[in-house]
C-alpha cells in the first residue's frame, strides 16, 4: 500500500480526507520506504520521533475534520542547512556537527503550521558549496536512475541540494525544501528528474537558512509534480518579518488551472542565444529545441533573444560567492556553538585550528579566495576595488540584461544542466570549483538577478536519465512560470522514476484506496 | 531569556590580548589636571576625537534582547547576539530614530539612504567575526557644534569653539572578555548593544577643549534622551587622536588613545600624552602611529601593543540589510521622518546660554556657562525665575557660588538634595528684601542641605535668623561692642583704617551674623566720629 507515496498531494490529500488512509499509516510507509533507500543516501538524519509525533498529531486533526491544509500529514524532506529546533543541523560539515538549533527556520515552522511531516534532514554538499553532493562528511548522495547495486560507481545527483532531490525522487516524500544559490535545487532536480522551483529572491524568508551568499540564497522548493510545488509554495511564500530582505507585498496564493484549460496562444518566450554553450550536450541541445518548437506550433510566440553578459555570469559569481561565504563562515569558531578543537594556547590558535579542522578543503579554499578579494591594505593592494567591486557592477549588468529582455519577452526558455546526470567518476576528476563553473552555467544569472526559475524533467537520455529544461521569468512572475511549467508537464508526460517502477495511474492508485 | 549555562559561555582561552581591560575600567577623577602647554614653545598640538556613545534603547540594534545595564551574565542574548546559523538582523526603529535626532541636534546633513557594512575582525567576543557598522554611507555626515570653552581655574574667560562633525553611524557594541591567568569568560550582554559613532575633525588643540567638548555632546544628548552618557556604565566612550607639529609644517604622527572613560579624564589624558609627545621630539625621538590607554591611576597614557600589525578589516556590505531610508522633505517614505523628528528637539545648551545672557535675565557668560553644564543647577535656577520676582544675577550668583560651596564642604551634588527648587528661590526672595543677610542666606542652605525640611521663611521665623534692621537696636549692638574693643578704636583713631573691618566683625559676631552690615557700617562710622 506504500505506493501511495508515488502519487502526489492532491491525491494522497483526498485519501486523507477520505479517511482510507491515516497520516500515521502514511509517515510509516514513508519512513519505511526511506529505511528501504538508504542505498542512495539522501538523509543525514531520518527524524522517525519527530515524523511519528508530527503523524499522530495530523491523524487526529484528520479524525475531527480539522486538517490545517492540504499539506496536513504530508511527509516531506529538509536539507540539512535549514534550522530545525531539536533537530540536529549540520550542514554536512563537521563544524556543525553537534549543532542543534533553538528554534525553527521560518520555511519549516510553515510547513509544521500546515501540518506537514518531517522524514529527515537532507545531504548537501558541505555548507552548499558545490553541485553533485559528493562533498558531505556523510558521503555522496547517489542518483536514482541507472543505479546499480553491484557497482561502486553510480551517477550523482546534482547539487548542493541533491539529498532533498532524491528524497523526492525516490517516493519518500512527496516534496521536499532545498536552498538555492548558484543552481543548487534545480541542478539536482534536473538530474534526478523532478520539478525544483527557485522563487524570486525575497519570496521565501531566508530566516533559519544557514546562508552561503545571502544576496542570492533563497529556499528552493523540489516535488515530483507542478501542482504539489504550488502546494508547498503556497504554504511557505509570504512576508517574514523577522527576515529584512523578504518582500513586504502580500503574497496571494496561486491556483492553477487544469493542464488543459491552460493556453499559451501569444505567450512570447524567449531562447537566449548565450545558453547554447559550449559544454552544451548535443542531447540537451535537441531537447530545448524540440520544446521550443513544440511551444511556438501551441500557438507561442517563441523568439531569440540576448543576455549579453551571461559568459562572464559565473566568474562573477564565484567571485562574489567566495567573498560573501569568507564573511559568512566567520562565526565559525568553536566558541559559541559547534566543533571546538582541543586547544588552548592561545585565543588565535583555537580559532586556527578548530576552523582547519571542522571545514572541509571546499570551504577553505572559498575562505581564503575571498579574503583575498576583500584585501584593501595598501595603495597596492586594492583587491576589493579590483575584483569585488567590479563584480558588484557586472552583476548589475547581468541584472540589466534581464530587465532588457523583458521588454521582448515573458519568459526565457533555457537548459537546466548542460547534459545528463554524470557518472561520479567522472565527476571527481573535475575540481569543486570547475564543476561548479559548468554546473551552474545555466542556473546562476537568475541567483544573480534574483529572478524565479524552475526546472522541469522532459525526457530521457540515450543512457536513461532525465534530461530537463528551465523557465526564467521576471521576478513574481511564479503564477504564469509555473502555469507553463504544468503546460509543458502535462504534453511531456515525463515518465518518473517511480511511476517507472510501477504501472498504475494516480487515478488508479486512488480509486484502489477510496474503495478499500 | 537565558540561553545557554554559564559553563557554556566559559571559555578556556589564555593570552588573550590586553584590550577589554582597559575598556571597563572606571573612572572618577576628583583632581583637575595641569594647564601646560599652549605656551611650551613653537609645538602646536591637534586633537581629534572620536565618541561611542550608546543609543537610550530598550533592545539592541538588530535583536529583540534586552540592553539593561549589570543584567547577570549572558542573560540579554538573543539567537542573533551570539551568532547562532541561520538568524537574521532586524534594524531597530527607536535607533534610527535617535541617530537621527542626535545628527539634527549636532547640524549634520542626514542622508536619505545610508548603508550597513561588515567589518571584520576575529576575536572571541565578538561571536559573528564581524561588526555591522556603516562605513560606505554613513546616517549622516557634515556637521558642525560651538561649544565655549571655560573650566574655571585654568581658564580666565571663556572662550568659543566650532567643531566640525565627519560622521555621525550606527553600529553594534562587541561582547566582553574577562580574564584570568586561567582561563577567558565572555559576557555577550553587551554583544549588539546600539552605538552611534560620532567622528569629530582635528579642530581642537588641548585636553581642556576635548574636555568642554565632550560636556557640552552630554548636554545634547541628555537634552534629547539619546544616550545617557553614563560614562561609569561606558554608556559614552571617548577615544582621543593626538599629534604635535611645528607651526608651518605637516601633521605630525598621531596616537589614538582610547576608551577614555570621563569628562576629567578626558583632559588628563590628552594633556598627558601630549607633554609625553613633547618631551619625546625634544629629546630626539620619534612618536609611533599606535594606541594606547589612558591610566588613571598614574596620569599616564600606556602603549597598548595590539595594533603592530595594521588590521584590515575587509570591509564589505552587509547583504542582509536593505539601504537604510529617511524621509525628509518631499520625500515621505523611509523608516523614519527626520522633518517630524527635528520638531521634537528642545531648547540646546548654545541657546540656553544665549537666552540667560540676554535680556531679562542678564547673567554673564561664565555664570550662564556654569549653569548648563549642571542641569540640577539649571533646573534651580529657571523654576525660581518663573516662579518669583528676583534679581536674576543674585539668585545665579548665589546658587553658583554659596550654594556649590556648601555643597562641596558636604561632598554633594546639587542633584543629591531632594527638596522643592522653589526653596531656594524663596531663600534668595529673603536676601534680596533684606530680610535675612548673605550669613543667613548660608545658614539656611546648610539647614536644608542637611535635610530640614520646613520652608526658609519657617526656620528663619523658628530660629529667630531674621536680619536685625532697627536703628536702636543697630546703634545699641555698634555702641556696645566700641566699648567692648577699645584697643581697636584707639588704633583706628591712630590711623590704621583696618582695625574698622576688625570692629564690623566683631559687630557681626555680636549679632550672630543676623545685623545689618551695611547699615552697621554707617553707624559705626558715625559714632567713631563722634569720639
Amino acid at each position: 500500500m506504500d505506493k501511495i507515496l508515488l502519487t502526489d498531494i492532491k491525491t494522497v490529500s483526498r485519501c486523507l480526507n477520505g479517511g482510507v488512509l491515516t497520516s500515521s499509516d502514511l509517515t510509516n510507509f514513508s519512513l519505511n520506504r526511506a529505511l528501504k533507500t538508504l542505498k542512495y543516501n539522501a538523509f543525514i538524519n531520518i527524524t522517525h520521533d519527530e515524523a511519528q509525533k508530527h503523524a499522530e498529531l495530523s491523524s487526529k486533526r484528520y479524525s475531527k475534520k480539522k486538517s490545517l491544509s492540504d499539506l496536513d500529514g504530508i511527509p516531506i524532506a529538509i536539507k540539512d542547512n535549514f534550522c530545525t529546533r531539536g533537530i540536529k543541523t549540520t550542514c554536512a560539515s563537521k563544524i556543525l556537527n553537534n549543532f542543534v538549533p533553538t528554534y525553527n527556520a521560518t520555511v519549516y515552522q510553515r510547513l509544521l503550521d500546515a501540518g506537514a511531516v518531517l522524514i529527515g534532514k537532507t545531504n548537501l554538499d558541505q555548507f552548499a558549496m558545490g553541485s553533485g553532493t559528493i562533498d558531505s562528511i556523510y558521503g555522496p548522495t547517489k542518483n536514482v536512475w541507472n543505479f546499480d547495486n553491484n557497482s561502486e560507481d553510480f551517477y550523482i545527483a546534482g547539487g548542493s541540494s541533491g539529498g532533498s532531490a532524491v528524497a523526492v525522487a525516490s517516493g519518500v516524500c512527496l516534496g521536499a525544501i532545498g536552498s538555492d544559490t548558484g543552481g543548487s535545487t534545480r541542478n539536482p532536480a534536473s538530474y534526478t528528474g523532478v520539478i525544483g522551483l527557485k522563487p524570486t529572491y525575497g519570496l521565501i524568508s531566508r530566516l533559519g537558512l544557514i546562508p552561503l551568499v545571502n544576496s542570492m540564497d533563497v529556499p528552493g522548493l523540489l516535488a515530483r509534480t507542478v501542482d504539489d510545488i504550488v502546494s508547498i509554495l503556497n504554504a511557505v511564500a509570504g512576508f517574514d518579518p523577522k527576515d529584512s530582505t523578504s518582500l513586504t507585498k502580500p503574497y496571494r496564493k496561486i491556483k492553477l488551472p487544469p493542464a488543459n484549460k491552460i493556453s499559451i496562444k501569444g505567450l512570447k518566450i524567449g531562447i537566449p542565444i548565450e545558453y547554447h554553450c559550449q559544454h552544451l550536450s548535443k542531447e540537451i541541445y535537441d531537447v530545448w529545441n524540440e520544446i521550443a518548437q513544440l511551444l511556438a506550433s501551441n500557438g507561442a510566440i517563441v523568439k531569440q533573444v540576448s543576455l549579453p553578459h551571461t559568459e562572464y555570469s559565473i566568474v562573477c559569481y564565484s567571485i562574489l560567492n567566495q567573498c560573501e561565504v569568507a564573511s559568512n563562515m566567520a562565526r565559525y569558531d568553536g566558541i559559541e556553538y559547534g566543533f571546538r578543537a582541543d586547544e588552548d594556547s592561545s585565543t588565535e590558535k583555537l580559532f586556527a585550528k578548530t576552523r582547519s579542522i571542522g571545514f572541509n578543503e571546499v570551504v577553505r579554499n572559498r575562505i581564503l579566495t575571498g579574503n583575498y578579494f576583500f584585501i584593501n591594505q595598501s595603495q597596492l593592494k586594492k583587491n576589493y576595488e579590483k575584483y569585488f567591486a567590479k563584480a558588484l557592477k557586472v552583476r548589475r549588468l547581468i541584472l540589466n540584461d534581464f530587465d532588457n529582455v523583458w521588454n521582448d519577452v515573458q519568459v526565457l526558455l533555457t537548459p537546466t544542466t548542460l547534459s545528463d546526470a554524470p557518472l561520479y567518476s567522472d565527476f571527481v576528476k573535475k575540481t569543486n570549483r570547475d564543476q561548479c563553473a559548468i554546473q551552474d552555467y545555466c542556473t546562476q544569472p537568475a541567483n544573480m538577478a534574483g529572478v524565479p526559475a524552475v526546472s522541469i524533467p522532459i525526457t530521457h537520455s540515450k543512457k536513461g536519465l532525465p534530461l530537463s529544461l528551465q523557465l526564467i521569468g521576471r521576478n513574481l512572475s511564479e503564477p504564469m512560470l509555473l502555469a507553463l511549467a504544468k503546460y509543458i508537464e502535462n504534453i511531456v508526460q515525463f515518465p518518473h522514476f517511480v511511476t517507472k517502477q510501477d504501472n498504475k495511474s494516480n487515478e488508479e492508485y486512488q480509486l484502489l484506496f477510496l474503495t478499500k | 531569556m537565558r540561553l545557554y549555562p554559564l559553563d557554556i559561555s566559559v571559555y578556556l582561552i589564555r593570552k588573550m590580548l590586553m584590550r577589554n581591560r582597559i575598556l571597563f575600567r572606571l573612572q572618577f577623577p576628583k583632581r583637575r589636571y595641569s594647564k601646560v602647554i599652549k605656551s611650551n614653545g613653537t609645538w602646536k598640538s591637534v586633537v581629534g576625537l572620536e565618541v561611542h556613545a550608546q543609543i537610550n534603547s530598550n533592545s539592541k540594534l538588530f535583536s529583540g534582547a534586552s540592553t539593561k545595564f549589570s543584567s547577570p551574565v549572558n542573560n540579554n542574548v538573543s539567537l542573533f547576539d551570539c551568532s547562532t546559523p541561520g538568524t537574521l538582523p532586524v534594524l531597530n526603529k527607536r535607533c534610527v530614530e535617535a541617530g537621527v535626532l542626535t545628527a539634527l541636534a549636532l547640524n549634520c546633513q542626514v542622508n536619505p539612504v545610508s548603508y550597513f557594512d561588515r567589518k571584520h575582525y576575529f576575536y572571541a567576543d565578538l561571536p559573528t567575526g564581524y561588526q555591522i557598522t556603516q562605513q560606505r554611507a554613513p546616517l549622516a555626515m557634515d556637521g558642525k557644534l560651538e561649544f565655549q570653552v571655560f573650566t574655571p581655574g585654568i581658564h580666565k574667560s571663556p572662550y568659543k569653539m566650532q567643531v566640525k562633525i565627519k560622521q555621525l553611524q550606527l553600529e553594534q557594541d562587541s561582547g566582553k572578555s574577562l580574564h584570568d591567568t586561567e582561563r577567558s569568560l565572555v559576557d555577550l550582554n553587551r554583544a549588539g548593544v546600539p552605538l552611534m559613532e560620532l567622528v569629530f575633525e582635528p579642530d581642537l588643540t588641548d585636553g581642556e577643549e576635548a574636555a568642554a567638548l565632550i560636556k557640552e555632546l552630554i548636554i545634547i544628548l541628555q537634552r534629547i534622551k539619546t544616550c545617557s552618557c553614563k560614562m561609569e556604565e561606558g554608556a559614552l566612550r571617548v577615544d582621543a587622536n593626538v599629534s604635535i607639529h611645528k607651526e608651518g609644517e605637516p601633521l605630525g604622527t598621531r596616537t589614538e588613545i582610547k576608551n577614555i572613560g570621563s569628562v576629567r579624564g578626558v583632559a588628563g589624558a590628552i594633556q598627558s600624552e601630549i607633554e609625553r609627545q613633547i618631551n619625546l621630539k625634544n629629546s630626539g625621538g620619534t612618536v609611533l602611529n599606535e594606541t594606547r590607554a589612558w591610566d588613571a591611576a598614574t596620569k599616564t597614557t600606556v602603549g597598548m601593543r595590539d595594533k603592530e600589525v595594521q588590521q584590515d578589516y575587509r570591509y564589505m556590505p552587509e547583504p542582509n540589510l536593505p539601504p537604510l531610508h529617511i524621509a525628509m522633505g518631499p520625500i515621505e517614505r523611509g523608516c523614519v521622518n527626520a522633518d517630524k523628528l527635528r520638531e521634537t528637539i528642545p531648547e540646546l545648551p548654545e541657546a540656553t546660554r544665549e537666552r540667560l545672557k540676554g535680556e531679562g535675565i542678564g547673567l554673564t557668560s561664565e555664570q550662564a556657562i556654569i549653569l548648563v553644564n549642571d542641569f540640577s543647577l539649571l533646573n534651580i535656577f529657571e523654576e525660581a525665575v518663573t516662579k518669583r520676582k528676583i534679581d536674576c544675577k543674585l539668585l545665579a550668583n548665589f546658587l553658583i557660588n554659596d550654594f556649590n560651596t556648601v555643597l562641596n564642604r558636604n561632598n554633594l551634588e546639587a542633584g543629591d538634595i531632594c527638596c522643592d527648587p522653589d526653596y531656594y528661590g524663596e531663600i534668595v526672595e529673603l536676601l534680596q528684601s533684606g530680610q535675612i543677610n548673605r550669613n543667613t542666606a548660608k545658614l539656611l542652605l546648610e539647614e536644608i542641605v542637611s535635610g530640614n525640611q520646613s520652608r526658609p521663611t519657617q526656620i528663619v521665623e523658628e530660629k529667630g535668623l531674621a536680619q536685625i534692621t532697627d536703628d536702636d537696636k543697630l546703634r545699641k549692638l555698634c555702641k556696645e561692642t566700641l566699648k567692648e574693643n577699645e584697643k581697636a578704636v584707639k588704633s583706628f583713631k591712630s590711623g590704621k583704617s583696618k582695625a574698622f573691618k576688625a570692629l564690623l566683625g566683631s559687630v557681626a559676631a555680636k549679632s550672630k551674623n543676623q545685623a545689618d552690615m551695611a547699615k552697621c557700617s554707617d553707624i559705626l562710622k558715625d559714632l567713631l566720629n563722634k569720639i
